[in-house]
């Protein structure tokens, strides 16, 4: 069934507009003012100001490859990160842990992990898929380079940003 | 080679030197109004705008760039060079030769009405407006007019749906306006009886402004009964001129010709870099033109109470121009405002408002003002 929109009904002062527009006016005019007064507290002025204060424990920054107390970095090279990442961003070559090396029970460590930021969606699936806690997003959020090639953290950069994070379940540990 | 002798050089040199002087300060006045639009328009929605853009003096061996006052006021630079240096790309589908034309003559018909306005009384007895004809709004308005070819020739050379359906309503919002534009300022005439610019603020700089009627420059005083009469025709008038002005510079809220949200750009969608530059220069050219205009015809020109004119010294004639471009600046900042505040008319209300309305009250405020002087005088 149609349906009649109900139409205001309007003032003389309305209907001539003249005086609305003064109305109008009004409203942006002591915007302006207020602005100008400084009793407006507006958005933060970004290169000064950084929100890195206020950001929130679950922030998915930048994927990192983190180490633990024990300096290790804790990625085995089992790829799961590079198989699930959705835009394709990893790519690791595996390598061999030396035989005469304290960690030489866990076998195997990545020769080479980069990942590619410009492809990164920061979507944290590889954070979750990760079985030994070796990859976290951390709150890196302005990355950038001049070039494609300056934007693919390698492993180096990587453990970087990952920097030793504690807590974490030691399953490599000799057993008690 | 005697054609030479009769040459008045003295004339050449002076109104070379005008135009020059003129057209840098219209220029200037041009970018900081854009400046200042993204200011106002920013401060009005609690955003800051640009702020911090200085002067670059660091290239010149300075320790800090200068970035004085509210900052940004580098940013009118900024614009232009990246503008000059953008890539001027012409579309395929393109007319090349009107394409190529549509701009120039945009910008053309502002800066030529300019030649007319008197913007200065006069410095070392040199008049300070570059052509004193005696018909002087009728220029204007010829003049202005043609710089509708501007946006019609965009549109069409443009090939493309938008920009052709942009300048077709430019071009029916133009012709429409234009008459009440016209109409509008014909009380003046009736009162003033006479159409030359420079004597309209001799008239007023003696009587007083138009609109606020005994603010003579020497002595201010309470408007006579005569006076009080006549300003009731001439203030509908103002408003109505004011009003056409903003629908003739396809100012908010009457910019149908590039309406972003139903047109993408409107009639200049097709054009980048300087090409697009130019539309723009010639938008805020006309607005300054017809800020000009409004203040020298309702608002006194050059002249302010107690400020002597510039038969008085050097000194007082460049008073003038401050106080001329004062004005104008002022009223350029209330186009920003409205701009800022009113949202876009329909169609339907744009021609009922130009053809129903403007056009039948500016008729009858002529007879007004026509039985007033009859009456009175």
């Amino acid at each position: 069934m149609a349906y009649t929109v109900p139409r205001p009904k309007l003032t003389f002062a309305e209907k001539i507009y003249l005086p609305t527009v003064f109305a109008g006016l009004k409203i942006t005019v002591g915007h302006l003012v207020r602005m100008l007064r400084g009793k407006t507290k507006v958005i933060m002025q970004y290169p000064e100001e950084k929100w890195d204060a206020h950001m929130p424990a679950h922030y998915r920054g930048a994927p990192t490859l983190v180490s633990d107390e024990h300096g290790r970095t804790r990625c085995v090279a089992c790829q799961l990160c590079e198989f699930i990442c959705p835009p394709r961003a990893i790519k690791i070559t595996p390598g061999e842990i030396p035989s005469d090396n304290a960690n030489a029970k866990v076998e195997k460590q990545p020769a080479e992990f980069d990942i590619d930021m410009v492809r990164c969606i920061y979507c944290g699936m590889c954070e979750e898929v990760c079985p030994e806690q070796a990859i976290f997003l951390r709150k890196d959020y302005a990355i950038v380079g001049t070039s494609r090639k300056e934007m693919v953290h390698n492993k180096a950069k990587l453990i970087e940003l990952g920097g030793i994070r504690t807590g974490l379940v030691h399953k490599w540990n000799e057993k008690k | 080679m005697d054609f030479l002798s009769q040459i008045d050089w003295f004339l050449i040199l002076t109104s070379l030197a005008k135009t020059v002087g003129l057209l840098g300060i219209v220029l200037t006045l041009v970018s900081y109004t854009v400046y200042a639009e993204r200011r106002v328009s920013a401060l009005m929605q609690d955003r800051l705008g640009p702020n911090r853009t200085g002067f670059p003096i660091t290239l010149l061996g300075a320790k800090k760039d200068f970035s004085p006052f509210l900052g940004g006021l580098g940013q009118p630079i900024a614009d232009a060079v990246k503008l000059l240096l953008k890539e001027d790309f012409t579309p395929a589908h393109v007319r090349k030769f009107y394409y190529w034309l549509a701009p120039g003559l945009g910008i053309a018909a502002v800066v030529v009405g300019l030649a007319v306005i008197p913007f200065g009384s006069s410095i070392a007895g040199v008049p300070m407006v570059i052509a004193n004809v005696d018909i002087g709004p009728l220029f204007i308005f010829a003049i202005s007019s043609l710089g509708v070819y501007g946006i019609v020739l965009a549109g069409w050379s443009s090939n493309s749906k938008y920009p052709f359906l942009g300048s077709i309503r430019s071009t029916s919002q133009m012709i429409s306006y234009e008459l009440s534009l016209g109409l509008s300022v014909v009380p003046l005439f009736l009162i003033l009886g006479k159409l030359n610019l420079v004597e309209i603020i001799q008239h007023q700089v003696a009587n007083g402004w138009l609109l606020l009627p005994g603010l003579t420059a020497a002595s201010p005083r309470l408007p006579t009964f005569t006076e009080f009469l006549l300003w009731i025709p001439v203030f509908i008038s103002f408003i109505i001129f004011t009003t056409a002005m903003f629908a003739e510079t396809n100012r908010l809220p009457f910019d149908l010709p590039e309406a972003e949200t139903e047109l993408v750009g409107g009639y200049h969608t097709e054009y980048s870099s300087m090409k697009f530059a130019l539309f723009f220069l010639g938008e805020y050219a006309a607005m300054i033109l017809g800020s000009a205009l409004i203040v020298v015809l309702f608002l006194g020109g050059w002249s302010v109470p107690w400020i002597p004119d510039g038969s008085s010294g050097i000194l007082w004639g460049l008073v003038n121009i401050g106080v001329f471009f004062a004005k104008v600046s002022a009223f350029l900042i209330f186009f920003i405002f409205v701009r800022w505040t009113l949202p876009r008319f329909r169609y339907d209300q744009l021609m009922s408002l130009g053809w129903i309305w403007f056009f039948e009250i500016a008729l009858v405020n002529i007879f007004l003002t026509a039985g007033i002087v009859a009456l009175r005088q």
